[in-house]
C-alpha cells in the first residue's frame, strides 16, 4: 500500500518524449457540461497537442466520453445539453454560435465504440463522407478510397469486394472501415470513443498498431478503460474522475509517478 | 430434487399449454384458407378475369371489380405512403420528445383503431357530397386514410429501431439532417417501412366499409376516377348473400383473388428484400 510508484503496466516507449511539448491544437478552458440539471463536467482546462495522442481515462460516468463529444458538439443533437466555457481549435472557439457543426465535424471526426458501417457498400461508406464536404470526380474518389483503407490497414483485405455490403465485415474491420471512413474527410482531429471495446485481442492490437501510424497526420483524441491502452498508445493522459479532471500529464509518467492518490488507485484497480 | 421435478413439471405444462394455443389459433388460420379454396378454386374459371359483373345466369366475371381494387388501392398507396413515410420519419426524427409530435402520435393511434365505416362517411361528406356523387377517387381518399396511420406507426416503429449511434456516426462526418435520414437511417429500416407498407396494403384490400359510400360498386366496365368504380370487396359484399349460386361463387372466386393477391406480394418483397450475399 505504501509503495506509490510502478503500477505494473508498460509504457509506450515510441511515445514522444516528455519534455518535447506539443503546440496545443485544442484547447480546453474552464469547460464545464450540463446534462440538464447534472453537472457532468466542472471547469476542465486541458490541452492536446497536434499529432499526439491524448488518452482520457477513469471510471464510467466520470465525464471523459463527455468531454469527448462536446469537441465535435455531438451533444447539439440533444435538447438540454449544454455547454459553457471555450474549446479552441487552433484558436477559434468551436462553442461559439457562428460555428457550423457540420464544419467543426469535418475538421474534427469521430469512431465510436461500436462499428457503425451505414447499410450501403464498403466504397459508399467512404464516399459518403467524402461526398457531403467535397465534390470529385469518379478517378479521385477511387483513388481516396483506396488511400484511406490503407491508411486504416484494410485495404489488403477489402480491395476484392468494395461493392460488397459492408455490414458482412467482421466486426474489427467493421470498426477500421470506420476509422477510414473518419480519416476520408481528411479531418485534423480524430476522436476516438473507447474504439475496441466490442473488438477480439487480434482486432485491438490491429487498431492500437493503426494509431501509433495516424498519430503522424491527425491529432488523436482517445477515451478508453482499457488502461494498458491507454499506456501503449497515448502520448499524454488524462485522469477524470466524477466530473473533474483529477491529473494530467505525460503517461509514463502518468502510469508510474501520479501526483494524486485517486489517479494512483485508478491505475491500480483499486476502484473503477 | 422434488424442487426440480416441479420445475419440470411447471416447464412442460407451460410449453405444452402454450403450444396447443398456438395450434389453435394456426387451426382457424387453417381452417379459414381450406374453405376459401375448397369454395374459390372450383369458381375460378376463365370468365372470372375475362367478364365484367352481369345479372345473375349470364356467366359474369369480376373483371371491373379486379381493375377496380387495383386501382384504387394502387392509388390509395401512393397516396398514402409519402403523407405516411414523412410523417412517420417527423415523429421518429426531427419532431422527437416535441409535445407536437407527441400529439400527432396521440391523433395517429386514434386514427389507426377508428372504425373504417367512419371513415368512410368522413369522405363521403367531404368528397362525394360537395361534388355530387360516389367516385373511385373518393374510394381512393378513404382507402388512403386506412393506409396512412399503419404506415405512420410502422415507420416510426423502424426508425426507432436504427441505433442512435449509426446517426451520430453520420452526423460526425458532417452530414446534414436530411441526409442521414435519406441516406442512413431510412436505409437501415427499410426493411421495416416496406412490410409496414405491405400490411397497409393488405389491409385496404380487403376493406369494403370504407367504400360503400365512396365508390359505391359498378357493374359495369370503367377506370374513370370521377364515376363510381367497382371493387372486389363490394363485389364480395353484393355476391356473398345473393340467392344466385353463380353470383356466390363469384364472390368467393374474389375472396381467393385477394388472398392470393396478398400472399403473393408478400411472398415476392420477402424474396426481393432478403439480404443478398
Amino acid at each position: 500500500m505504501s509503495s506509490i510508484s510502478t503500477p505494473a503496466i508498460a509504457v509506450n516507449s515510441l511515445s514522444a518524449a516528455p519534455g518535447e511539448a506539443a503546440r496545443a491544437k485544442l484547447k480546453v478552458s474552464n469547460l464545464d457540461f450540463f446534462y440538464g440539471d447534472k453537472h457532468a463536467l466542472k471547469k476542465i482546462n486541458l490541452d492536446m497537442g497536434e499529432r499526439r495522442v491524448t488518452a482520457m481515462i477513469g471510471p464510467s460516468g466520470c465525464g471523459k466520453s463527455t468531454l469527448l463529444r462536446v469537441l465535435n458538439r455531438m451533444y447539439d443533437l440533444y435538447p438540454g445539453q449544454r455547454a459553457e466555457g471555450q474549446v479552441l481549435l487552433d484558436g477559434y472557439n468551436i462553442l461559439a454560435g457562428d460555428m457550423d457543426p457540420a464544419v467543426l465535424r469535418s475538421r474534427i471526426g469521430m469512431v465510436f465504440q461500436k462499428p457503425t458501417p451505414f447499410p450501403m457498400s464498403i466504397y459508399d461508406n467512404i464516399a459518403f463522407g467524402v461526398r457531403l464536404h467535397e465534390r470529385i470526380g469518379k478517378a479521385d474518389m477511387d483513388e481516396r478510397v483506396e488511400w484511406c483503407l490503407s491508411k486504416a490497414a484494410l485495404w489488403g483485405e477489402v480491395k476484392d469486394r468494395l461493392t460488397s455490403s459492408a455490414l458482412g465485415l467482421s466486426g474489427g474491420q467493421q470498426q477500421r472501415l470506420c476509422i477510414a471512413r473518419t480519416i476520408a474527410v481528411k479531418p485534423e482531429v480524430v476522436l476516438l470513443d473507447e474504439p475496441t471495446s466490442a473488438l477480439d485481442p487480434i482486432s485491438t492490437a490491429k487498431i492500437e498498431e493503426l494509431i501509433d501510424e495516424l498519430k503522424r497526420d491527425f491529432t488523436i483524441v482517445i477515451v478508453t478503460h482499457n488502461m494498458q491502452q491507454a499506456a501503449r498508445c497515448a502520448d499524454v493522459t488524462a485522469f477524470f474522475y466524477l466530473g473533474d479532471l483529477i491529473e494530467v500529464g505525460p503517461t509514463d509518467k502518468m502510469f508510474t509517478t501520479p501526483t494524486d492518490g485517486r489517479t494512483h488507485d485508478y491505475i491500480t484497480g483499486r476502484f473503477g | 430434487m422434488s424442487s426440480l421435478a416441479r420445475r419440470r413439471t411447471v416447464d412442460v405444462t407451460m410449453k405444452a399449454i402454450s403450444t396447443g394455443f398456438a395450434l389453435i389459433s394456426l387451426c382457424a388460420l387453417a381452417w379459414i384458407l381450406l374453405t376459401l379454396l375448397q369454395k374459390g378454386l372450383p369458381a375460378l374459371g376463365l370468365n372470372v378475369f375475362t367478364e365484367v359483373t352481369l345479372p345473375p345466369g349470364q356467366n359474369g366475371g369480376l373483371l371491373n371489380a379486379i381493375i377496380g381494387t387495383l386501382i384504387q388501392v394502387g392509388g390509395a398507396v401512393l397516396l398514402g405512403t409519402p403523407i405516411g413515410v414523412m410523417a412517420g420519419t417527423f415523429l421518429a426524427e426531427a419532431g422527437r420528445g416535441s409535445k407536437f409530435a407527441g400529439a400527432v402520435r396521440f391523433v395517429n393511434d386514434i386514427l389507426l383503431s377508428a372504425p373504417s365505416i367512419l371513415i368512410g362517411l368522413f369522405v363521403y361528406q367531404m368528397l362525394v357530397v360537395p361534388f355530387g356523387g360516389y367516385s373511385g377517387f373518393a374510394g381512393i381518399v378513404a382507402l388512403a386514410i386506412i393506409v396512412m396511420p399503419v404506415v405512420v406507426r410502422t415507420t416510426e416503429d423502424m426508425l426507432a429501431l436504427v441505433p442512435s449511434s449509426l446517426r451520430e456516426a453520420a452526423f460526425a462526418l458532417g452530414a446534414p439532417m436530411w441526409k442521414v435520414i435519406v441516406f442512413v437511417t431510412w436505409r437501415a429500416a427499410s426493411n421495416g417501412i416496406v412490410t409496414g407498407l405491405l400490411l397497409a396494403l393488405a389491409r385496404a384490400a380487403g376493406e369494403t366499409a370504407p367504400l360503400l359510400f365512396t365508390s359505391l360498386g359498378n357493374n359495369g366496365w370503367s377506370t374513370d376516377l370521377s364515376q363510381p368504380m367497382a371493387s372486389l370487396p363490394l363485389a364480395i359484399n353484393t355476391f356473398a348473400g345473393s340467392s344466385f349460386d353463380d353470383q356466390v361463387s363469384l364472390a368467393w372466386a374474389g375472396a381467393l383473388l385477394i388472398t392470393v393477391g396478398v400472399l403473393a406480394l408478400n411472398i415476392l418483397t420477402r424474396f426481393a428484400l432478403a439480404p443478398k450475399k
